[in-house]
């Protein structure tokens, strides 16, 4: 390699990592999509010039087409529909790098074992990250299962291809590579299948990563330090996502991969039967929150569900300007389908992003808000993470919800959460539950601000 | 390149990677996963450098598809985030 390509992807990998850096503000973010876009340009533009092709035609064309088709998807897809296409694009990614190993093993390359890493990596990342898609966008169930099958297939899988990437790495028989292949699809498919729908920005962030540990796969089976470097950086970007997903709900990895959540069966006696919860109309919503000081928001994948953030926003505006009352929005980490997720749907709704904070920076105002108005969420508000050891979601950090005057829960249902307890703050002396549709009840009590 | 120079250049890059990554903010953790998710697409240096040095059609072909498909990838990550970075706003101050 000459000194010229070396430099310009050496300059290439530096935009990347600052694309990345500069996602540490709002303010910054913008300009490093735009660095990693010119990176990008750059690293395809090199790669093509140091690498002349006698097929070069075609190889931009499917290049251009495949650019026209991402953009379009790009700019069409509904914000709501987020996770699904983040999940689609990574599944992409992989199939991607599969091909590249299978174009590399016909060709007849020696790199085996980073053939297969490719390849294996890949391959579960692209049908992991189908599967994942479905889930999200509702085409097969998102309730999580808990088989004993499906744990057996897994573990049988994985060693199967283990061995087969063995065998490989020492005779390099190509079909063995395409058989490793085959097996490592379904594994993806078996790995996500089990996973419920609130697990999903744990699942998601991880195949991420995947994509990006295929990718430095594929940089050691072409010795290309660009695809090693920003490969890792997206390894460990995802890994990171994880690792705070899991730890916002005191779970292990193992747990979420392969347990589901336990049901547990013994912690239910701490409701007793005779309790009742109480429920109030958008009239009475509205008139306690007129003549709130402090409101704090605390929307969870319903609000999402419902689109509801748009008239959460009209409300907030009304409280706010007609009113005078401060209103606070608060995020916890594991609510939505990804990380960030209720970010970008209050930023969607034009919610300024000084307004919304996380779990730690809000969490202590609770105790002096007159309101907390949670939409659409559950589990991230029971008190019984802190209380009862024996419950499924013990040790989970939640938001300290019941510390505030009064509580709205806006839900459809006295139903449970995902991980299927009680929220004893349902039947809170300071709780009212607003039922109905997240959107139409938000809507309703906008109408009554409106008109008092 | 030799295996250690890479495999200096793999664990470097990973301590990179856990810095610059925790770095992000919370709020911003959306943005991030598509941001990656677009530059993972640099496989398609991987996919161009495959679809120039092979002669026969069949590794052609899947190259090519390599392509095509991380260049949707690529693409479309960008665009996505570049929308959803355009609707962080800061509160407008007052008059």
């Amino acid at each position: 390699m000459t000194i010229t390509p070396t430099l310009s992807y050496l300059t290439s990998s530096i935009f990347f990592i600052l694309s990345i850096r500069f996602l540490a503000s709002p303010k910054s973010a913008r300009q490093g999509n735009i660095l990693g876009t010119i990176g990008m340009l750059l690293a395809i533009i090199t790669t093509l010039s140091i690498h002349p092709a006698s097929n070069i035609v075609a190889i931009i064309g499917t290049l251009a087409l495949g650019a026209c088709i991402g953009i379009y998807s790009g700019l069409k897809v509904k914000m709501t529909s987020l996770p699904q296409m983040i999940a689609i694009f990574n599944g992409l990614g992989g199939l991607s790098a599969v091909c590249i190993a299978l174009a590399e093993t016909i060709s007849k390359s020696t790199s085996y074992l980073d053939n297969s890493l490719g390849l294996i990596i890949g391959a579960i990342a692209f049908s992991g990250s189908i599967i994942a898609f479905a889930k999200l966008q509702g085409i097969i169930s998102a309730k999580a299962i808990s088989s004993k099958l499906i744990l057996f297939l897994q573990l049988s899988l994985s060693i199967a291809t283990l061995f087969l990437c063995i065998i490989y790495i020492l005779n390099g028989n190509p079909n063995i590579f395409y058989i490793m292949g085959i097996i490592c699809i379904i594994l993806g498919v078996l790995m996500v299948i089990p996973i419920g729908g609130a697990d999903m920005p744990v699942v998601i962030s991880l195949l991420n990563s995947y994509s990006g540990w295929a990718c430095v796969g594929i940089g050691f089976s072409l010795q290309n330090p660009l695809l090693i470097i920003v490969g890792s950086i997206v390894g460990a970007s995802g890994a990171i996502l994880s690792y705070i997903m899991i730890k916002a709900m005191n779970r292990s990895l193992t747990n979420v991969l392969f347990g589901g959540i336990e049901k547990s069966s013994n912690s239910k006696s701490t409701i007793s039967p005779q309790q009742t919860a109480q429920s109030g109309s958008p009239e009475d919503a509205a008139f306690i929150m007129e003549n709130a000081n402090k409101i704090i928001i605390v929307p969870g994948y319903g609000m999402a569900a419902a689109q509801a953030q748009h008239a959460l926003k009209a409300m907030a505006d009304e409280l706010h300007n007609h009113y005078g009352v401060e209103v606070k929005y608060a995020i916890h980490p594991v609510a939505g389908r990804m990380p960030g997720h209720m970010n970008v749907l209050l930023a969607e709704a034009n919610v300024p992003y000084d307004d919304v904070f996380e779990l730690e920076d809000i969490n202590r105002e609770f105790a002096t808000a007159d309101v907390a108005y949670i939409i659409g969420a559950n589990d991230i508000t029971n008190p019984l993470a802190k209380t009862d050891s024996s419950s499924p979601i013990y040790g989970m950090p939640i938001l300290d919800v019941e510390k505030a005057k009064t509580v709205f829960f806006v839900k459809r249902s006295l139903g449970h959460g995902y991980s299927g307890i009680e929220n004893p703050l349902f039947f809170a002396p300071n709780t009212i539950m607003l039922y109905g549709d997240a959107k139409k009840v938000t809507e309703d009590i906008v109408k009554i601000l409106e008109s008092t | 390149m030799d295996i250690g120079t890479l495999l200096t250049v793999l664990t470097l890059s990973c301590f990179i990677g856990y810095f610059v990554v925790w770095g992000v903010t919370p709020s911003l953790h959306s943005p991030l996963m598509s941001v990656s998710n677009a530059i993972s697409g640099i496989v398609i240096v991987g996919a161009i450098i495959a679809a120039s040095h092979s002669s026969e059609t069949t590794p052609q072909i899947f190259s090519l598809i390599a392509i095509f498909l991380a260049s949707i990838n690529i693409f479309g990550g960008f665009a996505v985030s570049h929308r959803m970075l355009l609707m962080f706003k800061k509160k407008e101050k007052k008059q």
